[in-house]
């Protein structure tokens, strides 16, 4: 999505780029701990500024080991569920040659200067399935290098060449005499080495960890109820409040009867804002009854009559006028007027809310010198940077304790819910927790914008593209959220899966028109950019395939020459679904393909079409390549996760408008796919020495293409708009 | 108004309306925050508790609909025999992710498991598909709760 120097880095690193050799003064620094330990500081590259880290050495991570032999790493990210956790010890353990169970992970406080993600820009925030891409050479190079100063202490009070000197299991050894020192031992005389100018890293092949299916370090507090959420905060004298916000965004609070509601047993207080209101009480049943006693009347404002529909039509005549041009080849035009046959689409995706499990919520405590925040966030200093200005404290005056996070799927990089429920604190006495009600939660979303493409292919005498159009309008997350990354009308999520395809196309025009809607908020969402263009990419695929009749797997392979990588997921997720083979009435399989997070991957989904429309996915097969894999477990975890949540959206996801307000309220008229609706999904993982690909969303963006191409196989109907119209797909009596 | 409830086999005793609904008194007033929010309104499972060994929702149990019927919260479920093996299968099939839901789905699983030791795939979505999962684990949810049926052995 932004800024990412890994997903090109991906496509042009040769297999063999491995046993590095590298110059890291600039990015490292070794010195004393307390209490006689060794601390690494280093900084990930790529960062914000980085130009100058020659003149400012600013670290971001720090890897401590103590004189008791604990190893202590601290790091920026956050675990949201996708084993981000065990992934990145397990890159610090295979070096320093420790077991996973020596390495313990502490999560940075909030310093946007010292913890921005280098490949989220600089912002301090996990998102974008980067965490392991962006740690795997700089977390690999500084635990050798601790390993390297460790073996040179053991080596320099035994008076002996290291050379001979091995680490394992946290000790450095020597053979000849039988010695051996713990690291905890060594740690205060490695404090004292200078820092090597060049280590070796370890060869794939001598990997003890990496690659092996290393258990989750967080998983045990999450069976047994001690795991502790944001929303599980509980600050002494702690009260609980819950609100109603504008139901029209935009709108304001014209009055408030607020006298039932103070009778409600355990309602302590209303808190009027100017476009919320809120009941704090002792508990939140008190709170939502009180809620629901108010009598509240609101001016709706200027987007009083927004329906969906007025928005996509303006995203249509959006894509009549040219926009920025986001990859050309060759020549489209010429291309097209000389095709045989042209194909014309018109695409559109709609706008899903988030639906984490833990619905939004934050603990808050404003005192006149200072604000105390518990909240689980994947962008931490953006929560404090929120409070402070809420408050208007400096940012020192605003702690943050980050909590554990009930899913995250980008909607917990936004702070606007760290916001409210500073203005409601501010009129607290004590410490407050905000929780949404599941209706505020999905109504007051900010959500995955809707998407508008029209585009067109021409085909030549065989039925194969020479010409490829694409024009899409739709919202820019990253307008907003990093302005900075905005470019000449362009930014690399948006775009991400409907550029640099892994298909040769002699001539191919992609444009991009931002359009921000009026009264209704956008955010990323899982698999982000990706979530709409691999739809609209691999949808249209397929209608070229069929318009040619041809195999859609076979048309696929053929464009597939220069890209080997792609053609080895597709060919072994085609093999594995059983890709051809004869399958009852009203059943198919649909194929998709992809390139984005720097992984590649293809899914097989096999579908079955009741008589009355109604669709199931019966099974998944998914072949991925994400270069280096860290944690195979993982993988596999994030795969089976990122495909139920995409055909949730495909089969279900629909935020709608009327009046201006969202119609969607609770799982009832929001729905998730559940246990009796989830299909069999297996995973095969190519195995390569790549740098490692993205991981927590690719599955995603993929699953839904497949999905609307197999309805396709089954029914010959092709679905060009999201969610699934089981309508359409009733078959005539 | 008192109203006295047993929970993991304590008898607790609070002062909130009689409608108020369970999982806010677990969770507010007791402090047990390992039972969870989700919905509100019996759609997600999160907050599943038992009910002298039945799963309930707590978000729509009034705490005057109780009487003596004695509660079981995930920080107890440990201590009955089948919600030790979902548990035990839970981390050996590395279920969880986010986690937070995950309280809900042991706690049916482990009701599933103790009134049905041999649960075939139709019972387990019959007992497992009112709670959402968000990270979309069903796939290893069915697979422990398989692996712990193998453990259970006669009579559950």
């Amino acid at each position: 999505m932004i800024l990412d120097p890994l997903s090109s880095q991906a496509v042009c690193v040769e297999p063999s780029a491995e046993a590095n050799v590298l110059s890291r003064r600039a990015f490292l620094k070794a010195g004393a701990a307390g209490g006689g330990g060794l601390l690494l500081s280093l900084r990930l590259p790529f960062a914000k500024g980085d130009a100058a880290a020659a003149d400012e050495f600013a670290p971001n991570a720090f890897i401590r080991i103590d004189g008791n032999g604990q190893i202590v790493l601290t790091m920026p990210y956050v675990e949201m569920g996708q084993g981000t956790y065990t992934a990145i010890p397990m890159l610090i353990a295979e070096e320093l040659e420790v077991d996973l169970t020596q390495v313990r992970l502490e999560h940075a406080p909030p310093n946007e200067r010292l913890y921005g993600n280098p490949l989220l820009g600089g912002v301090q925030a996990t998102g974008n399935s980067n965490a392991v891409r962006a740690s795997w050479q700089p977390l690999r190079e500084a635990g050798a290098v601790a390993r390297t100063m460790l073996i040179a202490a053991a080596a320099k009070r035994w008076n002996v060449d290291p050379t001979f000197c091995p680490a394992q299991s946290g000790a450095v050894l020597h053979p000849p005499t039988g010695r051996r020192l713990t690291y905890g031992e060594l740690a205060a005389d490695a404090a004292q080495i200078p820092v090597p100018n060049n280590v070796a890293l370890k060869r794939p092949q001598d990997f003890k960890l990496i690659g092996t299916p290393a258990k989750r370090l967080d998983t045990a507090g999450k069976v047994n109820g001690s795991a502790v959420y944001g929303i599980d905060a509980r600050p002494p004298a702690v009260k609980i409040a819950t609100l109603a916000q504008s139901p029209v965004f935009g709108g304001r609070v014209k009055s408030v009867d607020d006298a039932a509601a103070k009778a409600v047993k355990g309602v302590r207080q209303i808190v009027r804002l100017d476009d919320a209101v809120a009941v704090v009480a002792d508990h939140m049943g008190a709170a939502k009854k009180g809620l629901a006693a108010l009598k509240i009347e609101w001016d709706d404002g200027p987007h009083a009559n927004l329906e969906v529909p007025a928005i996509a039509a303006e995203l249509d005549k959006a894509t009549l006028n040219p926009g920025a041009v986001a990859q050309n080849i060759g020549d489209v035009g010429s291309a097209m007027a000389s095709a045989v046959t042209k194909v014309e689409a018109i695409y559109q995706v709609p706008f899903l809310a988030h639906a984490t499990m833990e619905p939004m919520n934050c603990t808050v405590h404003v005192r006149r010198d200072g604000c105390e925040i518990w909240v689980g966030s994947q962008a931490v200093a953006r929560c404090q940077a929120a409070a402070a200005e809420v408050t208007g404290l400096p940012l020192d005056k605003v702690v943050v304790h980050n909590h554990l996070i009930g899913g995250g799927f980008g909607r917990r990089l936004e702070s606007d819910g760290v916001a409210r429920a500073v203005e409601i604190a501010k009129q607290v006495d004590g410490p407050v927790k905000v929780v949404w009600t599941r209706e505020e939660d999905i109504q007051h979303d900010m959500y995955r914008p809707y998407w508008f493409d029209r585009i067109s292919a021409g085909l030549d005498a065989n039925g194969m593209p020479v010409a490829w159009n694409n024009r899409f309008a739709g919202s820019s997350i990253i307008a907003r959220y990093l302005p900075p990354a905005f470019n000449n009308g362009l930014d690399p999520d948006t775009t991400e899966g409907a550029i640099h395809l892994a298909y040769a196309l002699p001539n191919l025009h992609v444009e991009y028109v931002r359009v921000e809607p009026p009264g209704i908020p956008t955010a990323f969402w899982r698999s982000v950019g990706p979530s709409h263009n691999v739809f609209v990419t691999e949808s249209f695929m397929d209608e070229l395939a069929a318009a040619a009749k041809q195999d859609a797997l076979a048309y696929r392979l053929a464009l597939l020459g220069n890209a080997p990588r792609a053609k080895a997921v597709l060919v072994l997720a085609a093999e594995k679904a059983g890709w051809g083979e004869p399958l009852p009435e009203r059943v198919g399989r649909g194929v998709a393909l992809q390139f984005v997070f720097a992984t590649y991957m293809a899914q097989v989904a096999e579908v079955e079409v009741a008589k009355d429309g109604t669709v199931r996915v019966r099974r998944v097969v998914c072949a991925v390549d994400c270069g280096t894999v860290v944690n195979p477990d993982t993988v596999r975890a994030q795969i089976q996760s990122a495909i139920i949540f995409g055909i949730t959206a495909a089969l279900h996801g629909n935020i709608t408008l009327k009046n201006g307000r969202v119609e969607q309220t609770n799982f009832d008229t929001y729905q998730m796919l559940r246990m009796n609706e989830a299909p069999a999904i297996d995973v095969h993982i190519v195995q390569n020495v790549e740098p490692p690909g993205g991981m927590g969303e690719a599955g995603t963006s993929a699953i839904v293409p497949a999905v609307a191409n197999a309805i396709f196989a089954a029914t010959g109907k092709r679905l060009r708009k999201m969610p699934v119209d089981s309508a359409v797909l009733k078959q005539p009596a | 108004m008192a109203t006295t409830i047993k929970v993991n086999g304590v008898d607790r005793t609070v002062d909130v309306d009689g409608d108020t609904p369970l999982l806010w008194v677990l969770r507010d007033v007791l402090g047990m925050t390992g039972t969870k929010f989700g919905c509100g309104m019996a759609l997600c499972g999160a907050c599943t508790v038992h009910l002298d060994g039945v799963a309930i929702r707590s978000c729509i149990t009034p705490i005057d609909s109780i009487g003596s019927s004695a509660i079981t919260t995930i920080e107890a479920i440990g201590a009955t025999a089948a919600g030790a093996r979902i548990q035990k299968a839970w981390l050996d099939r590395e279920v969880v992710q986010c986690g937070y839901c995950q309280s809900g789905q042991i706690m049916s699983a482990s009701a599933l498991l103790a009134s049905n030791p041999h649960p075939n795939d139709s019972d387990i979505d019959a007992a497992m598909s009112g709670n959402i999962c968000r990270c979309g684990t069903y796939v290893r949810i069915r697979e422990a709760i398989k692996q712990a049926a193998q453990t259970s052995g006669q009579g559950g």
